[in-house]
């Protein structure tokens, strides 16, 4: 008995550390370390001599910064930030207004049916999102799409979905089917959280359900508006699936679309895995400051709010 | 209690870190430090040939038995995500027996240092495959780095009965094949012959062969690529014109639509190699019966020469601790009359042997051809006049590099000569990136 009370202190004072041990692992097993790995990949390359067949032909050397100055300097990967860009600006503000939307009707009090439409517009959110662009690519395609029967039927213009601006719009519109319903769950929670007594107060001062909606609900879930944003924007960054699904579809979406495409390519089919780590770290570096720009920047202006 | 606590998390982390350790160790499948070379053998084979593993059987249970030697195989994705697959366990020394390689990858493999040479141990077999693809196996050299196992010759596929219905003839040259197509086009406009795909670069490739390209060849210890030459120029403005001028379409292969165009006659002719009846199966099943090969257009009237599309190998690994064992299974695989007929029946490919090609379970046309009994006598004798194909160690590159390219100047309809120099362009300056000695 005496001694473990004296070992109780020494207990007290190690075991925060002990409960830190499997996460400082497990964290630096698959987190650190093949980032550090990607790193010191990022600064090699392979030095092939002569004709480089047979053994010692080609060897691993030290290649500095000349896999991150190739690849800044490469115009396709610049050329498919753009693209992504101009994706992700139909993307996230169409995404996260419908999911605002819904969220706020399904808040309504006098809504019917609201369990069975809330999983209505979540469902296609579990669809993996290959199986989803297959479908849709599916839809796209005048020769098999019944939207275009439909369209030839009527006499009406058929658009090709999957060349120019329309194939933005193409794309987009398979991330929006598929991401609304998580971020409408996200937003309706936090909707869900404030306290019935401000609608009260609200509605004895004269207040319309739009009017409660516009001030007092949308500012009240703006931190969950902030969140989904950071989402969407890491997303958008990292669309890989949807493109990479309709290629073979189109001659329009080339094996470098989206950066991550690039990498991709890199990677595994041109077995550069060296500029591949380079652009992943440089792909890394660029969401990080993104998002956390956009986060710092939503977070000075709601402490700004606050002290007013 | 707080003691136990920890003495409780410290276990735990100990156990989860023998069982981290313990994934990164266990991957040895007995094929590494195996018994000695007179004991009985366990070999690992990645391939992805449909039935390869029911091949390998008929090998365990007899030829194998007798010698000791007993082989796994394990299923593969096919293409490019392979190779890097190969290279990357080769660069763990953890590579398997045996590999299925698709001809384009072997120099790239080989410049991997991931193949063994296995001239000695079955360079006997030379006779029993055509030159042309013979050397690919080789790369033109002394050595030899595969044993070929299936090749597809290039062929000239269509609708018999819609041929007959626009009263159109087969076209044994490229000429005839653009007149036929701008025939059809003024007979019904909404039809087209075929289209050129930017999808596969295997095709382009095959019909840059028989056009007489060499796309990369070596000269002292230099590469020389030759994309753009003449050749592949003539080929690429041919096909450039037909969509330019709309007699063909620009859609790519293998998509749903296309699937629908060749069901429905919207499409009546497919330039293809000789899996093409496989591929019609599912793609047209409602016109089986109705479609028939014929030789590949020539460019030259009179003359039988055809390219190949697509094709692989069987090669043993630098890893393979029994190089022996693995060349004598890689042998038998792919010259054995029994192997090559069970090749034939439970993986369906078309043996690159010369003697198998005929006979035996190809003695009977595909089902979808039925109406052409004589379709592997006739595909024997186009596959003599294969032309040889040059491949180097960048084959990925270069077909990324036409994929991009192609599919901006068939969207666009334009010419295709700035793509074919795109594509030339791409593939040696990669080359130069990694070092190789190129000459201009």
């Amino acid at each position: 008995m005496t001694r473990a009370r004296r070992r109780k202190p020494y207990g007290v004072k190690s075991a925060p550390y002990a409960f830190l041990i499997p996460a400082t692992v497990l964290f630096l097993l698959f987190f650190a370390l093949p980032i550090g790995y990607a790193l010191y990949l990022s600064l090699r390359r392979t030095e092939v001599s002569g004709l480089g067949l047979g053994k010692g032909a080609r060897k691993e050397i030290w290649a500095g910064f000349a896999n991150y100055t190739d690849a800044l300097s490469d115009s396709e990967l610049l050329h498919g930030a753009l693209r992504i860009l101009g994706y992700g600006a139909i993307v996230v503000p169409v995404m996260l207004g419908l999911a605002l939307l819904f969220a706020l009707l399904l808040d309504t009090e006098r809504l019917r049916l609201r369990g069975f439409t809330r999983l209505a517009i979540f469902l296609p959110y579990a669809i993996p999102g290959v199986v989803a662009a297959l479908m849709w690519g599916f839809l796209y395609l005048p020769d098999v799409s019944p939207f275009y029967f439909l369209l030839d039927k009527a006499g009406l213009p058929q658009p090709d979905l999957l060349d120019g601006g329309p194939l933005y719009l193409a794309l987009a519109n398979i991330a929006v089917w598929g991401g609304t319903g998580f971020n409408m769950i996200v937003i309706y929670t936090s909707l869900r959280a404030i306290p019935a007594e401000i609608f009260e107060a609200a509605r004895l001062d004269g207040c319309s359900q739009l009017q409660i909606a516009l001030r007092i609900k949308i500012p009240m879930v703006a931190p969950s508006l902030v969140l989904t944003f950071f989402f969407s924007i890491i997303a958008t960054l990292q669309v890989f699936n949807e493109p990479t699904t309709l290629k073979p579809l189109t001659n329009s979406l080339s094996t470098t679309w989206s950066p991550l495409m690039k990498v991709y390519q890199d990677a595994f089919v041109n077995n550069d895995i060296y500029a591949a780590a380079a652009q992943a770290v440089i792909i890394a570096v660029a969401t990080l400051a993104l998002s956390f720009g956009f986060l710092k920047a939503a977070n000075s202006r709601t402490k700004q709010g606050a002290s007013q | 209690m707080k003691y136990r606590i920890v003495a409780a998390s410290t276990a735990a982390v100990l156990a989860a870190t023998a069982l981290l350790t313990g994934c990164g160790s266990s991957d040895d499948d007995g094929s590494g430090d195996g018994p000695a070379a007179s004991g009985p053998v366990s070999l690992t084979y990645w391939a992805w040939a449909p039935g390869l593993d029911k091949v390998a059987d008929i090998w365990n249970k007899g030829e194998g038995k007798k010698a000791g030697i007993t082989v796994t195989v394990k299923k593969q994705a096919s293409g490019d995500d392979l190779v890097t697959k190969i290279i990357t366990a080769a660069k763990a020394h953890k590579a398997p027996d045996l590999v299925q390689a698709e001809y384009q990858a072997l120099p790239t493999l080989v410049s991997n240092d991931v193949l063994a040479d296995i001239s000695k141990e079955a360079g006997d077999a030379k006779g029993k495959f055509a030159d042309g693809v013979w050397q690919q196996a080789t790369l033109g050299s002394d050595a030899l780095y595969a044993l070929p196992q299936d090749s597809g010759p290039l062929m000239f596929y269509y609708r018999q009965d819609l041929f007959k219905q626009y009263g159109l003839s087969v076209p044994t040259t490229w000429d005839e094949f653009a007149e036929t197509a701008r025939a059809l086009k003024k007979k019904a406009p909404d039809k087209d012959l075929t289209t050129f795909s930017s999808n596969d670069s295997g095709l382009f490739a095959g019909l840059a062969q028989q056009a007489g390209a060499q796309w990369w060849t070596t000269g002292g210890d230099k590469w020389k690529v030759a994309i753009d030459d003449p050749a592949t120029q003539k080929v690429a403005g041919f096909w450039g014109g037909l969509v330019k001028e709309g007699a063909i379409d620009n859609q790519p292969m293998y998509t749903p639509a296309w699937n629908k165009a060749l069901n429905t006659g919207k499409q009546i002719a497919w330039v293809s190699a000789v899996w093409a009846p496989g591929t019609l199966t599912t793609a047209a099943p409602d016109t089986a019966g109705k479609w028939a090969m014929a030789p590949l257009p020539q460019w030259t009237a009179g003359e039988s020469v055809t390219g190949s599309w697509g094709g692989s190998s069987t090669a043993v690994t630098n890893d393979s601790k029994h190089k022996k064992a693995a060349a004598a299974f890689a042998k038998w695989l792919n010259t054995d009359s029994a192997a090559l007929a069970a090749l034939v029946k439970e993986s369906g490919i078309y043996p690159a042997a010369t003697a198998a090609q005929t006979g035996g379970a190809l003695a009977k046309p595909p089902a979808y051809f039925a109406n052409q009994p004589g379709f592997y006598t006739e595909a024997a004798k186009i596959a003599q006049g294969t032309a040889p194909a040059a491949w180097g160690p960048n084959v990925n590159v270069a077909y990324t590099a036409f994929k991009d390219n192609f599919a901006k100047a068939a969207k666009s309809r334009s010419d295709f000569a700035p793509a074919l120099t795109a594509m030339q362009d791409a593939t040696v300056a990669d080359l130069k990136k990694q070092g190789f000695g190129v000459s201009e």
